[in-house]
Parts: structure tokens; C-alpha cells; sequence
């Protein structure tokens, strides 16, 4: 029991609003020593999984140069302008069709998208364009509102989809696992069975991009008379 | 077999651009917390530069540094302001659709490269490390994306640093609390923590009902994959311990329906823990959210309906294929 109190750190730590990298070492230093660990032992293993998990940052600093460059030079703007076009364009649909794109290449086993890769540069501007196109200036909360959705499509699109592809790493790992123990376990099988929660995942998504939409309307319609050009 | 490009390349590039973000701001008089900040990317930098180099023991000690430096509130995003809308909307009025074919060139290289790059060889050298293919299309697409956008926008070449260390400074030190919380989780690991939970969901739960043994697996999934942050790591422990001599050995469940749908349980934790935080922190960060919770609050209704559903899916079909 005494080993969960690295669990018990971190739920009072985030509760108290304490700093996150903080709350996370001293979980860490604690769960080690109770553990039997000394203090250089436990920042042996943080500097050893520190430098094996670089490649986590990867993708964001990687991308961030060309994100800083396309948007200072209007990549926003043009995405923005772009979806203004589209008279059917809502902030949820453009959320939804990306979610759906996702899950459907990702379950091909093509990997596109991504937070850095495309929320930021093209779907988050995009979905704030739909919004106003329709509804004029909107207000700041709902421009972030319509961020973190961005975001949420991301992953759920991202989660809900890759498993149906065999080459993914967490079939692998299933499927690792079960060797391990000398049990035959198909990998298709398993990804077959990653189909019916995509599918609940799609339509939950259309019924949180229909609440997003209604969202907008009544936000943007609270914040005063519309100021559409 | 020996390989040419290998995704070190790409951490000596990253950390070149910290250490360019450290020189950055300190030379900055402008900016309020200048040393702390210079020093926190100058130490990210060097584990980034020299990470393979410098024994295990070191970095975490330089880990531990940045970490007191972020915790006393002296890492801050610089003042400085990016050019107007008015200038961006002029920007994008002047080129157009041709800003849009940088950015779709990072899929599509990633796509091109990841069914490519692992089968080129010279001789008795590989292009690339198979294994990574993934991460390296992904960074030779970033740079030649680049590249082209340089020449579509007849920017300085100095521009992409400059503009990527100002989107890095407003991530902070968020940055680094994926590998933080990686580190945990193998800490975790070590120390025996997943092994605990799930004696202790088996042991709480009357699990002789063979609808208790698949809601208290699932259940097991979301909970300890919020804890670890990773479903990956909550797979091994909570399949070992409740799934597999419970619903496998002791009520003839099927283990693929099992694993397949128990992982997808993990993935409802992943989406509603701060300890995820390379799907949920960053990018609340680089979303510049104000609350960094925002993602989290808009995904917790997506994960409980889906996590119902998996309950109810494994349910109706482990027991039936």
C-alpha cells in the first residue's frame, strides 16, 4: 500500500495547484525511496528515461519552426478566409470531418494530422473561421472553446482509430504480452474488435460537435448584438 | 547494419535551436526573468546536444535544476509581439493558397517517407534505422516543408528559429513534462505500483459475476492509465492482474475481445488525465488555452460514453466469440 503514496503526491499536488514538473519529480523521489532507492539511483532513472523518451518532444519542436514562419506570413488568416467560402462550414463540422479523417487514415495505417501538425496551422483556425463566418466576432472564451474541441478531435480521432490497424504499436504490444505466456492471440482479431468502439467514437463525436455548435450560437449571441461585416 | 540518418540527428538540430532560444533571451534586457529563463533552455539544450554522452546520473541532476528553476517561477515567455492581424491578413492576401503547400507537405513526406525511406541502401548502409522511420520522415518532411516555405514567402532564414523559439517559450516548461512523466511511470514500474492496484481491485470487487470481472477490468484500464498517464503501461499490469485470471481463466472470456477493447478503456483514462500530458498539456499550451485543463474538460464526455459503451461491448461479446 505504502508504494501508492507517488499516486496520493500527485493527486494533491495537481489538487493544490502546486507547479505540474514539481509535483511529478517529487512523486518520483518519494516512490523511490519508499521503494528502497537511494536519492542518486532515483535521478540515475529520471536522467535515463529522460533522454530515452526525447523523442516525445519531437514532433512539436520540430514543427513549431514552420508553424512560427506560415503564420506569421497568414496561414491562419488564409485558412480562415478559405472556410469563410464554404457556406455549409460550421466550427463542429470541420471539427467532426477532421476527427473522421483521422480515424479513417490512421486506421489505414497512415499517420497525418497531429497537434502541431495540423490543430494549430489549419483545423483550429478553420473552425474559428466557420464560427465567424456565421455568427460575427465571437467571444474570447468561445474562440477557446473552440480550440480545446479542436484538440479533443485530435486524440479521440487519433485513439479510436489507430487500433484497427495491426502494424500500430499497441497491437504489438497486445500481442507481445501474450506471447510472453505462450498464448496464440491473432493480431486481427484484436484490431477487428477495435471497430465497434471507432464507430461509437465517430457518433459521439457528431453529438459533441452538435452541442459545440449550439454552444457558439448561444455565446456569441450573449455577447451582444452581432457585428457581421 | 550500419545506418546514415538516425533520429539523433534530429535531437542535435532541436537542441541547437535551444541553445539559440538561451542565447535569445539572454541577451533580451527586455525580459523580466532573462537569466532563469537563458538557463532552464541552456540546460535543455545540453540533454538534448549531449543526452547519449553524459551518464544517466548527470542529466537527472541537470533534469532536477530545470525543475527547481521552473518551480521558482523564473522560466517566462519573452514580451515581444508578432506582426498585427492587419500585416498577417495582408500577408495571406499576397500569397494566397501557396502558404497552405508547406504545411501539406509535412503528411504527405511523412506518408511518402514512412513507405519508402526503410527500404533505400548504399552498399552495406542503410538510409535510415527502420525502427524509427516514423519520427525521421516526420523531421525531413518539417525540414524540407521549410524549405519551401522560405522560398513561397522570401523570408530571412533566420525567421523559422526565431519564430519557432517564440511558440516554444509560450509552451514553457510544459515542454518537458511528457519525458518527466515517462520517468515517473517507469519509477512506477520499478517500485511495483501496478501490481498493488490491481490486488486491490480484485480483492474490493465481487468479482465472481462475470459482469463485475469485465467492468472492473475496464475500470482498472481507465484508472491506472490515468495514474500512469499511459495506457500502454496500465495494458501489462491490469491485463496480468484482473483481466487475464478472471475473465480469461476463471469465466472463458475471449482475450483478444479482452485486450482489444481493454486497451481502448486505457485510451478513455488517457483522455482525461493531466498526466498524459503530450496529448492534453502541450497542446493546451500550443493552442495558447489560458485554462490548461480545457482539452481535458472538453474530452471527459467523449471518454465516459465511450468507456460505457466498452463496458457494455466487452460484456456482450467476450463471453459469446
Amino acid at each position: 500500500m505504502i508504494k501508492l503514496i507517488g499516486i496520493l503526491v500527485v493527486a494533491v499536488g495537481f489538487a493544490l495547484r502546486f507547479n505540474t514538473l514539481l509535483v511529478v519529480m517529487a512523486a518520483g523521489i518519494v516512490t523511490g525511496l519508499v521503494a528502497g532507492m537511494s536519492f542518486h539511483e532515483i535521478m540515475e532513472l529520471f536522467g535515463k528515461y529522460f533522454v530515452e523518451n526525447r523523442y516525445m518532444t519531437l514532433p512539436v519542436v520540430l514543427m513549431v519552426p514552420l508553424i512560427g514562419l506560415l503564420e506569421r506570413h497568414g496561414l491562419q488568416e488564409r485558412a480562415e478566409t478559405l472556410i469563410r467560402r464554404t457556406k455549409s462550414a460550421t466550427a463542429g463540422r470541420v471539427i467532426l470531418l477532421y476527427t473522421l479523417v483521422r480515424q479513417v487514415t490512421i486506421a489505414l495505417g497512415v499517420r497525418i494530422g497531429g497537434h502541431a501538425e495540423a490543430v494549430r496551422p489549419l483545423i483550429a483556425p478553420m473552425a474559428e473561421g466557420a464560427a465567424r463566418a456565421r455568427h460575427g466576432e465571437i467571444p474570447e472564451k468561445t474562440v477557446q472553446l473552440i480550440r480545446a474541441n479542436a484538440a479533443a478531435a485530435e486524440n479521440t480521432g487519433n485513439f479510436f482509430g489507430e487500433d484497427v490497424f495491426i502494424a500500430v504499436g499497441a497491437i504489438l504490444l497486445m500481442k507481445g504480452f501474450f506471447d510472453a505466456l505462450e498464448m496464440n492471440v491473432s493480431v486481427w482479431a484484436m484490431a477487428l474488435w477495435g471497430l465497434p468502439t471507432a464507430i461509437v467514437a465517430s457518433v459521439v463525436m457528431w453529438w459533441r460537435s452538435r452541442v459545440l455548435d449550439q454552444r457558439i450560437a448561444r455565446e456569441s449571441a450573449e455577447s451582444g448584438p452581432e457585428d457581421a461585416p | 547494419m550500419r545506418t546514415l540518418i538516425t533520429v539523433e540527428a534530429f535531437y542535435v538540430i532541436i537542441g541547437a535551436v535551444f541553445a539559440f532560444m538561451a542565447g535569445q533571451v539572454a541577451l533580451d534586457k527586455t525580459h523580466g526573468k532573462r537569466w532563469g529563463t537563458a538557463f532552464f533552455w541552456g540546460l535543455l539544450a545540453v540533454t538534448y546536444l549531449f543526452g547519449k554522452l553524459l551518464p544517466p546520473a548527470a542529466v537527472g541532476y541537470l533534469v532536477l535544476v530545470m525543475v527547481v528553476l521552473a518551480a521558482a517561477r523564473q522560466v517566462r515567455r519573452s514580451e515581444e509581439r508578432g506582426p498585427t492581424r492587419a500585416e498577417r491578413g495582408a500577408e495571406a492576401e499576397r500569397l494566397g493558397n501557396r502558404l497552405f503547400w508547406p504545411a501539406l507537405l509535412v503528411p504527405a513526406s511523412a506518408v511518402a517517407g514512412t513507405l519508402l525511406l526503410d527500404k533505400i541502401h548504399f552498399g552495406g548502409f542503410a538510409l535510415i534505422d527502420a525502427k524509427q522511420v516514423t519520427l525521421i520522415a516526420l523531421g525531413l518532411g518539417a525540414l524540407l516543408a521549410i524549405a519551401v516555405a522560405l522560398r513561397t514567402t522570401g523570408a530571412k532564414g533566420h525567421t523559422p528559429v526565431v519564430e519557432g523559439g517564440r511558440l516554444l517559450q509560450a509552451i514553457g516548461w510544459a515542454l518537458i513534462l511528457p519525458q518527466m512523466l515517462a520517468a515517473l511511470g517507469g519509477i512506477f514500474a520499478k517500485a511495483g505500483v501496478g501490481t498493488v492496484v490491481a490486488d486491490l481491485v480484485a480483492r474490493a470487487l465481487p468479482t465472481q459475476f462475470p459482469f463485475v470481472a469485465v467492468a472492473a477490468y475496464c475500470f482498472g484500464m481507465m484508472l491506472f492509465t490515468m495514474c500512469m498517464g499511459n495506457a500502454f503501461a496500465a495494458f501489462a499490469v491490469i491485463t496480468g492482474g484482473i483481466g487475464l485470471p478472471l475473465i480469461v481463466q476463471q469465466h472463458g472470456g475471449n482475450p483478444a475481445i479482452m485486450a482489444g477493447i481493454g486497451m481502448l478503456s486505457g485510451y478513455c483514462g488517457t483522455l482525461m488525465t493531466p498526466m498524459a500530458a503530450n496529448f492534453n498539456i502541450v497542446p493546451a499550451m500550443l493552442l495558447e488555452l489560458k485554462d490548461k485543463n480545457a482539452v481535458i474538460k472538453a474530452q471527459v464526455p467523449i471518454a465516459l460514453v465511450v468507456f460505457a459503451a466498452n463496458v457494455i461491448i466487452m460484456y456482450l461479446c467476450v463471453y459469446r466469440f
